[in-house]
């Protein structure tokens, strides 16, 4: 039997995360930050301080279609998700400078996460990858954007309303739907291997 | 003779605008029944919940007139040119890359093309050597047929090549493609369909996938040694267990096309392509005087 919660973002009481459990339905408020390859590339591996506020954040795997207005801004066109796993290595210092509190994306993380996820009371969520046209009626707006020269890969800060439905893929707790799905499928292919 | 060759190539420019911005947007039938029989015999809550999130997802992306998922991929095209169609094949890959752009930069679109070494943007979803065309060339005709199948790269990055040897047979093709799919675990954004080419040469072998993922679901090669592989492979695959998103369930692939190629007797490659759910294709069938006849389901 699985838990559905309602969390609003950025959050700043841990246990808001903590009573999270693998498998769980979650559907997110408030606001989450939008970040991808580059962008992460840029504050560790180049060394840039990110210009936004990144404590008890939700970050959002994403390269966003967008139209950009005469007045600066952003309109959405189509906001969806990104394979995470290429963005694996970003988790714990993530949490460990910044305090992100959750990373959502498409496909999960691989077992290394596990780990600094448990240390830093952070979660993965799981988004349906490809439901671009549902997630974007779930951006209210996009409010600021940084960065806007690696687009689409910039830094985006969108407020949402009823984002989801989302599973947690990994908890806090040391706990991982993909690590279990895993080794499931490693044990099975044995036995289908023996059979064909 | 010039005259005809110019407009047909307006034609072809503006059906390839048209395609790409379609297949983005309205995904075919025999797709959207493929979602809801997967749904129907999915047992996972999980698997459940992203189920019906797709199907919710197509709805919305039909009302709101939006793209159905946000990667709108490297264009990828398949051309089969009847041997008398008016326009040379030179003018039909002008025509798709001017189309490209432009519906690229209409819509607009995300632009993907990137260099591979600096990773600059190279344009509206065109640059060196993209789009990608493949060619068939059909005699006695003069028609055309241009597929178009946006490529996302989440499944993209699952493709996978072994050379495996005659001595691996059968078992050594099915061996690779379970353990490639169980590899990839969920982030080719499964249920998708698996294409997987055998035989030919290396490179060939990759081309075949991808002409098996662009077929629609549930046809079988009409070698019906190739098509009992296809329906093997098809339930060993829904038996791994990794389940819609990876999340674990029933329903890990909504379908598997397998194409072969003769090979050299010491050859046994196979290669796995692979097509997310959002399985996009769309196809203009246009005739030598410049008619063009729109096909979701070809």
């Amino acid at each position: 039997m699985t838990t559905t919660h309602e969390v609003t973002f950025p959050v700043t009481d841990p246990e808001e995360i903590l009573k999270l459990r693998a498998g769980d339905e979650v559907v997110v408020q408030g606001h989450i930050i939008g970040i991808r390859d580059r962008t992460q590339i840029r504050i560790f591996d180049q060394g840039q301080e990110p210009p936004m506020d990144l404590r008890g954040a939700f970050l959002l795997h994403t390269a966003p279609g967008v139209r950009k207005r005469d007045d600066g801004g952003y309109d959405k066109v189509c906001i969806g998700t990104t394979t995470s796993a290429r963005m694996v290595r970003f988790t714990e210092p993530l949490g460990e400078r910044y305090g992100v509190r959750a990373i959502c994306g498409k496909g999960g993380f691989p077992d290394e996460a596990i780990e600094p996820m448990r240390r830093h009371g952070m979660v993965y969520f799981a988004i349906v990858g490809g439901a671009a046209a549902l997630e974007t009626t779930q951006i209210e707006e996009i409010e600021e954007v940084a960065w806007e020269e690696l687009m689409p890969e910039c830094l985006w800060k969108f407020r949402v309303k009823d984002f989801g439905p989302l599973t947690v893929g990994i908890d806090a707790h040391g706990n991982s739907l993909y690590h279990d799905v895993q080794a499931a499928a490693q044990e099975k292919l044995k036995e289908l291997f023996a059979r064909i | 003779m010039s005259t005809v060759a110019t407009d047909l190539q307006a034609v072809v420019e503006d059906a390839a605008a048209h395609l790409y911005v379609w297949a983005l947007k309205d995904i075919p039938q025999d797709l959207r029944d493929a979602l809801v029989e997967a749904q129907k015999r999915e047992t996972s809550v999980p698997g459940q919940r992203v189920l019906q999130t797709i199907i919710r997802n197509v709805e919305i992306a039909d009302d709101e007139k939006n793209l159905v998922c946000q990667d709108t991929g490297i264009a990828v095209y398949t051309c089969r040119v009847g041997e008398r169609f008016p326009l040379h094949p030179v003018r039909i890959y002008e025509a798709l890359r001017d189309g490209t752009a432009r519906a690229t930069l209409e819509h607009p679109l995300r632009s993907n093309a990137v260099h591979t070494i600096t990773r600059e943007n190279t344009g509206p979803n065109v640059g060196h050597r993209l789009p990608i065309v493949h060619w068939e060339f059909v005699p006695d005709w003069d028609g055309l047929d241009v597929k178009c199948v946006p490529k996302g790269s989440g499944s993209e990055n699952m493709s996978f090549l072994k050379m495996c040897v005659p001595a691996d047979g059968v078992k050594g093709i099915k061996q690779f493609v379970l353990e490639s799919i169980v590899g990839a675990g969920g982030k080719p954004c499964p249920p998708g369909i698996v294409g997987v080419g055998i035989g030919g040469s290396a490179d060939y072998a990759m081309y075949l996938a991808k002409e098996a993922i662009a077929r629609p679901i549930g046809t079988r090669n009409a070698d019906p040694v190739v098509a009992q592989l296809e329906d093997e492979l098809f339930e060993l695959l829904n038996e791994t267990g990794i389940g819609p998103m990876g999340l674990g369930g029933d329903v890990t692939v909504l379908q598997c096309h397998v194409e072969h190629a003769d090979t050299h007797m010491t050859l046994n490659p196979v290669a796995v392509n692979y097509q997310c759910w959002a399985a996009r294709r769309a196809t203009a069938h246009v005739a030598a005087d410049g008619t063009v006849d729109l096909d979701r389901e070809a």
